[in-house]
């Protein structure tokens, strides 16, 4: 009962949908009609009906009903209840309806509270979220039905992926379907806007809470994603240029540039056609990660080739958006005026630089994803990574950074560089003072170098737009930027750290004996068996000593998963402020003098936490200038209102003037 | 065998997790298979006594793609074949072989797939001229922008 309920409110949403189609492109011709009045509560609705076939999902996980096919497949009693409920989203039909849950929820809230941009632009608007929403209710309905029976209920779940049965992993999807969502949403807006040619910064200004909101998900989601590899995998790598990590970071190089873009046009009312496109080009982006994560065409081409139902269908999607998309802008492009003019060095100036910088970074990962799969389709396999991807995302990365070091610091529409003169020569003498320190001290590779440059600059730079400044009355939202820019210092310091001074120690080892990875001496107290409720495992007792100090314990482990049958490890971590001690313990490795002896898998990694923190940071400054950005909204809204009120309030006094 | 062992694996998943089911889905698979019994080759999880050659053999390592795996490195890996892949690495620097010497001689064996760092040729020549369009791009976009603002 509870499964046909689910499936009920979602066909009722998609019924609702197709009506906020026809009614939303009426009334972005006529606002007047009475169709167009449907528009905002079939949205409203929409939204509750999909959170209730949510609901009932999760549901349906919670009380582990076998009788349902996704349960079956993706579930077993015997589970820990939170993991239970994460299985409901982790798998394909469930993320497809959380996915679109979060979708329909967003589009309900925009119905139900914008108000500033012309009632026709609103309907478009709307017209456009359920167009976009169709398409997934169709996808969902007819392709990947959550709540199918079986004919025969199964007598026990098979279980769900032990490497997915983890905190980080139940919470690491939807936050990326919650930035996805924020795209799809910043899309709407930007074909709204289109079509009903009101490209102006009341559109950037309606549009950049859901942008911010997108980037802040898919940073948390980017960070969180590259934490547990890195912990997860047991080998200390935090990020591979892996198909399904550019699907993560293309949307996300695209959302910032949007973002940047959109803060142009709402203070400026430049950028328009820009802005737009980066709109389109930011939703493609996410479409793109979602075919190549859905679809299974990354498994391998010949896969997708064999039951193509599933990749076809996003692909479908993805080219009626897109294409649509591109061919309503070609259209309407002409008609959106240029808008205002800047110099070359002002701050629009070097937000066109970091545009332009991060398209082509884009450029750079959509290539190298892409160009495999393109010619594995012809049986000629390439193999595209880091030694590709890194040195030439770096000729973009590297001149970004360096204007973002001084951008911030010019004024808007002209401006010179000698009025900054001295904080760039400070932010000049930074770069080349640390170049030469690590020149002369280390003699790490050519790119953690520069990272390491860059860093320290950038760490510095990013604070100088307070000087100056009332710290009291500065606006949320600068706060924010600098907070930003500052965790992205952070973040790259980390990574160049981890690459220019990582230490690793492979070593096997009998109980009592001692291993050392840089300035750690690690012993092996002993390994014995333990077991959790679904697994049993080999757990080695290690006690680390930093340079001497108190020995601290770890309890590396080598599980065994019994529902499936699969085995992980499971890495131990002692963090310190300067860094992390990572452990694993592999498999017995033959008898040495003193019994058996295990391998011990060490590394010493200086700095590693900062690339997380520095995620973390970013996606502090997102929140706060999307606090900043909506307390300002919220409050123009009040003034709006009060005075409404008062020349209501002078009308009715002039009119009992008159009277009396 | 592996094709079967693949669709066993998860629909769903993280990117490690893609590889690491495929991985363990893969060592189920073959669990009376001999190479599954026989302990890994000794440099397999052993570092050479040299730190240089073994930072060396790291670096290329880390550029070496496991056939057995999706998007992981040999260095980053537990397949058995990884193991075996580390161990030619280690003693071939060992032996005092010029790293991309063993590269080729890896492509040799096991074909372009098995580097990530893609050699300009034939077929991979697009990954190349790409970027250097972009350059290009960029440079065209900014100037246009910024060039024409200047003037008026």
């Amino acid at each position: 009962m509870i499964a046909e309920l689910g499936l009920a409110a979602l066909w009722l949403a998609a019924a609702l949908a197709a009506l906020q189609l026809v009614a939303g492109f009426l009334g972005a011709r006529n606002p007047d009609t009475e169709m167009a009045a449907l528009v905002r509560p079939a949205a409203v609705v929409q939204g509750l009906l999909c959170a209730f076939a949510f609901v009932m999902l999760l549901w349906l996980f919670a009380v582990t009903d076998l009788s349902v096919k996704l349960v079956a497949t993706n579930s077993h009693s015997a589970k820990p209840p939170i993991f239970k409920l994460s299985g409901a989203w982790g798998n394909h039909e469930g993320s497809m309806l959380l996915w679109i849950t979060v979708m329909a929820l967003a589009g309900g809230l925009i119905a139900a509270v914008e108000r500033r941009l012309p009632e026709k632009t609103m309907q478009a608007t709307l017209g456009a979220q359920a167009f976009v929403g169709l398409g997934f209710y169709a996808f969902l309905l007819f392709s990947s039905n959550p709540f199918e029976r079986l004919p025969q209920p199964a007598v026990e779940g098979l279980g769900l992926n032990p490497l997915l049965q983890d905190i980080g992993l139940a919470f690491h999807p939807p936050t990326l379907y919650f930035g996805y969502v924020g795209l799809s949403v910043a899309f709407s807006f930007a074909v709204g806007a289109l079509l009903t040619r009101q490209v102006t910064p009341e559109f950037a200004r309606a549009m950049r809470p859901w942008v911010l909101g997108a980037w802040v998900f898919l940073t948390l989601g980017i960070t969180a994603g590259s934490y547990w590899a890195y912990y997860e995998l047991g080998w200390g790598g935090w990020w591979f240029w892996d198909p399904v990590e550019n699907a993560s970071l293309m949307p996300w190089l695209a959302a910032t540039a949007l973002l940047h873009s959109a803060s142009v046009l709402a203070a400026r009312d430049a950028l328009r056609a820009w802005t737009i496109m980066l709109g389109v080009v930011a939703f493609s982006m996410s479409m793109v990660g979602t075919f190549l994560v859905r679809s299974g065409i990354l498994t391998s081409v010949h896969a997708f080739a064999v039951d193509p139902e599933r990749g076809s269908f996003i692909l479908v999607l993805l080219a009626i958006y897109i294409g649509g998309a591109l061919v309503l802008f070609a259209t309407r492009a002409s008609s959106i005026a240029e808008g205002e003019r800047f110099a070359a060095t002002s701050r629009e100036g070097a937000l066109v630089v970091n545009n332009v910088m991060l398209c082509a970074i884009l450029g750079v990962v959509l290539m190298g994803t892409l160009y495999p799969l393109l010619t594995e389709a012809f049986d000629v396999r390439v193999s595209v990574g880091p030694p590709y991807f890194n040195p030439v995302s770096a000729i973009f990365v590297v001149p970004m950074l360096l204007v973002m070091m001084v951008g911030p610091l010019l004024r808007w529409r002209r401006d010179r560089l000698e009025r900054v003169k001295a904080p760039v020569a400070l932010v000049a003498a930074i770069l080349l003072g640390t170049l030469a320190v690590l020149l002369i001290v280390s003699t790490t590779g050519l790119l953690p170098l520069l990272g390491l440059v860059l860093a320290a600059a950038l760490a510095v730079a990013s604070f100088l737009p307070l000087r100056g400044r009332n710290l009291r009355r500065l606006p949320l939202a600068v706060w924010g930027m600098v907070i930003a820019h500052f965790g992205l210092a952070v973040a790259l310091f980390g990574m160049a750290s981890e690459s220019a001074f990582s230490q690793e120690k492979l070593a096997a080892v009998a109980a009592g004996d001692t291993a050392e990875v840089g300035p750690w001496s690690v012993v092996l107290d002993g390994v014995h068996p333990v077991a959790g409720p679904n697994w049993t495992a080999l757990e080695g007792q290690l006690l680390a000593s930093y340079d001497g100090g108190d020995p601290i314990e770890l309890d590396p482990q080598a599980r065994s998963f019994w529902a499936p049958v699969q085995q992980t490890t499971e890495s131990a971590l002692a963090t310190r402020w300067n860094g992390q001690l990572y452990a694993v313990i592999g498999n017995e490795a033959g008898a040495g003098e003193n019994g058996a002896r295990w391998q011990l898998r060490l590394w010493w990694k200086p700095f590693v936490t900062f690339i997380w923190y520095g995620g973390l940071l970013v996606a502090l400054g997102g929140v706060l200038a999307l606090l900043g950005r909506l307390f300002d909204d919220l409050k123009r809204r009040r003034v709006k209102a009060r005075l409404a009120e008062r020349r209501a309030d002078e009308a009715e006094l002039a009119a009992a003037g008159g009277r009396g | 065998m592996a094709t079967r062992c693949w669709a066993e694996a998860p629909a769903f998943a993280g990117a490690r997790a893609y590889l690491a089911a495929f991985l363990l889905a893969f060592a189920l698979c073959l669990p009376a298979a001999a190479q599954q019994s026989l302990p890994p080759a000794p440099y397999a999880y052993r570092q050479l006594e040299d730190p240089r050659q073994e930072a060396a053999a790291q670096a290329l390592m880390e550029t070496l793609r496991c056939l057995k795996c999706q998007s992981q490195s040999i260095a980053d890996s537990d397949a058995p074949m990884a193991g075996d892949m580390r161990h030619q690495v280690r003693t071939r620097i060992a032996a005092g072989e010029e790293p991309e010497a063993i590269r080729a001689w890896l492509v040799q064996r096991y074909g372009d797939y098995v580097s990530y760092a893609p050699a300009v040729s034939e077929t991979t020549w697009p990954l190349f001229a790409v970027p250097a369009l972009l350059v290009l791009a960029v440079l065209l976009a900014l100037w246009r922008r910024l060039r024409l603002r200047r003037r008026a």
